[in-house]
């Protein structure tokens, strides 16, 4: 799976989660997932179950502590494939 | 109190309702005046071998909720949440207040809400709690399991969806959860610290729930191949509660902040009461002390300033349980009428099963529009009376009843512990 189908399924998972719209429209590797995308920090397991069932991976909490971006997700999830 | 010493009087500008027969007042309205049976054969109640199979449950709830809630908020809401929001955003909307934008940061300072439930989000608990916890996952259960399975939040819930800045709180006691909700938010408005306060009650489909009530063999099991027969208050052939669900919820309001508005009034709520029958003089953790009960509703009707001979209907518990006779005498009692002198009683369970933690919310709903349009619904399925209630025979419409003239209608609910809550409304008038 290359970094673009990634990322793709990476945006299509955070959507339900997010309130800027408009961050959301204009998305890229560097965008912020609370701070941008203004998910709600408590979400974020929510989040993370949603990629260990979409990729069928496991991630781990010290993981996700390292996760801020949607490029550190992407990346995160790419290395476990 | 307001300037004159009397206390700010309270009216009802808003309803909201999902229930077994209906969905929004409209319709709830004309289910009630066509005695419309919403209860229906439950295939998990079969597969889970319960003695009685057949319950009531809303219908219609998920596209509702796809068009009134967001996919995330969606992802953090059990039934009750569910039920209980839809309910509470109809009575706001109904009373011709704006929902306001999710993004803005005002709060409404006079609005609360106290909405109840009396067994709260089991379904959670059952399906995902109590599972993934003993498979040692707790990791999978997310972030939303604490609020659906706290007492609070449905009320909280509701908080986020109006931004209520007033108490926001859940009350629960049992089958009078919901009623005592109303009592609740009629003391709030009259003590002026509030002035608009969301009430009523709510309670999830879920056979998880009803199992303990069929352990119990307190629910009908003899009518499963007759489901809209199967709940008979006041029967000689009732065997026992029909288990109900939905929310039903009233917008209380001060008369001030209604007339300010030009708010519509359905109805006044002139009085109400709360006690306990202390599980004495007959009174138990599952039975009504009769004396409590007549207690209570001289207890409202006081408050309310209405004399007993003033009654023009009652909306009765009247689950279909041997407490129906109980019930029925303690209202003759407690409103001093020889048999064929009591005021047209009904039971709404008869149509709906009993909702339980939901059921003084759904009740009130539809004593506010037989208060509000003068009529009495008929009380279905018991054509053949309870023999100790027949004396009554003449009191209980079997059809719908139109009273243009109904002034004050008094409701009541009883639940579990012994506890009792009576609701008095009167027609509106300036």
């Amino acid at each position: 799976m290359d970094q673009s189908e990634v990322m793709e399924r990476v945006v299509k998972i955070l959507t339900p989660w997010v309130k800027d719209e408009a961050a959301l429209a204009n998305v890229s590797m560097e965008t912020n997932i609370l701070e941008d995308l203004k998910v709600n920090s408590a979400r974020l397991v929510d989040v993370v179950i949603a990629f260990e069932d979409d990729f069928d991976i496991e991630i781990a909490d010290e993981d996700v502590d390292q996760v801020n971006t949607v490029g550190d997700a992407v990346n995160l999830i790419s290395s476990k494939l | 109190m307001s300037a004159t010493g009397r206390p700010r009087r309270v009216v009802v500008t808003g309803l909201g309702v999902i229930a077994p027969n209906a969905n929004g007042v409209a319709d709830f309205e004309l289910a009630l005046r066509k005695g419309r049976s919403g209860i229906k054969h439950q295939e998990s109640m079969v597969e889970a071998k319960f003695g009685c199979t057949v319950a009531g449950s809303p219908e219609g709830v998920d596209e509702l909720c796809q068009s009134t809630f967001t996919e995330e908020e969606l992802l953090a809401m059990n039934m009750n949440h569910r039920y209980a929001s839809l309910a509470a955003i109809e009575a706001w909307q109904d009373a011709g207040l704006e929902r306001p934008a999710r993004d803005s940061d005002e709060v409404d300072w006079d609005s609360g809400a106290i909405l109840g439930t009396g067994i709260g989000g089991m379904d959670t608990i059952a399906e995902k709690v109590v599972p993934l916890t003993n498979a040692g996952k707790v990791k999978r259960m997310g972030s939303t399991s604490v609020e659906q399975v706290m007492a609070s939040g449905i009320s909280a819930r509701i908080s986020g969806q109006l931004a209520l800045g007033n108490q926001v709180t859940t009350n629960s006691s049992a089958c009078s959860t919901g009623t005592e909700a109303l009592v609740m938010g009629l003391e709030r408005i009259r003590a002026g610290r509030a002035e608009r306060m969301l009430c009523g009650g709510a309670e999830a489909a879920s056979h998880y729930i009803w199992a303990g009530f069929d352990a119990m063999r307190v629910l009908n099991r003899n009518s499963n191949d007759a489901p809209e027969k199967a709940s008979r208050p006041m029967s000689a052939s009732a065997g026992g509660f029909i288990p109900g669900s939905g929310a039903g919820v009233v917008l209380l309001e001060s008369l001030d902040s209604a007339l300010a508005r030009g708010a519509r009034i359905w109805a006044e709520l002139v009085g109400g009461g709360v006690n306990c029958g202390g599980h004495r003089m007959g009174g138990s953790m599952t039975a009504p002390n009769p004396t409590s009960v007549q207690r209570c509703i001289r207890e409202a009707l006081a408050d309310a300033g209405v004399g007993p001979q003033e009654v023009d209907a009652i909306n009765g518990h009247l689950t279909a349980t041997m407490a129906d006779p109980r019930e029925v005498a303690s209202w003759a009692k407690a409103l001093e009428r020889e048999p064929g002198r009591l005021p047209p009683i009904t039971s709404t369970k008869s149509m709906i099963g009993h909702g339980l933690g939901a059921a003084g919310g759904l009740e009130a709903v539809a004593s506010v529009l037989m208060v509000a349009r003068g009529f009495v619904h008929p009380s279905i399925n018991c054509e053949d009376l309870h023999p100790e209630i027949e004396p009554h025979a003449s009191s209980i419409p079997h059809e719908l009843l139109e009273l243009p003239d109904l002034d004050v209608l008094v409701k009541a609910g009883f639940g579990f512990g012994d506890v009792n809550a009576c609701l008095v409304f009167r027609r509106y008038k300036a």
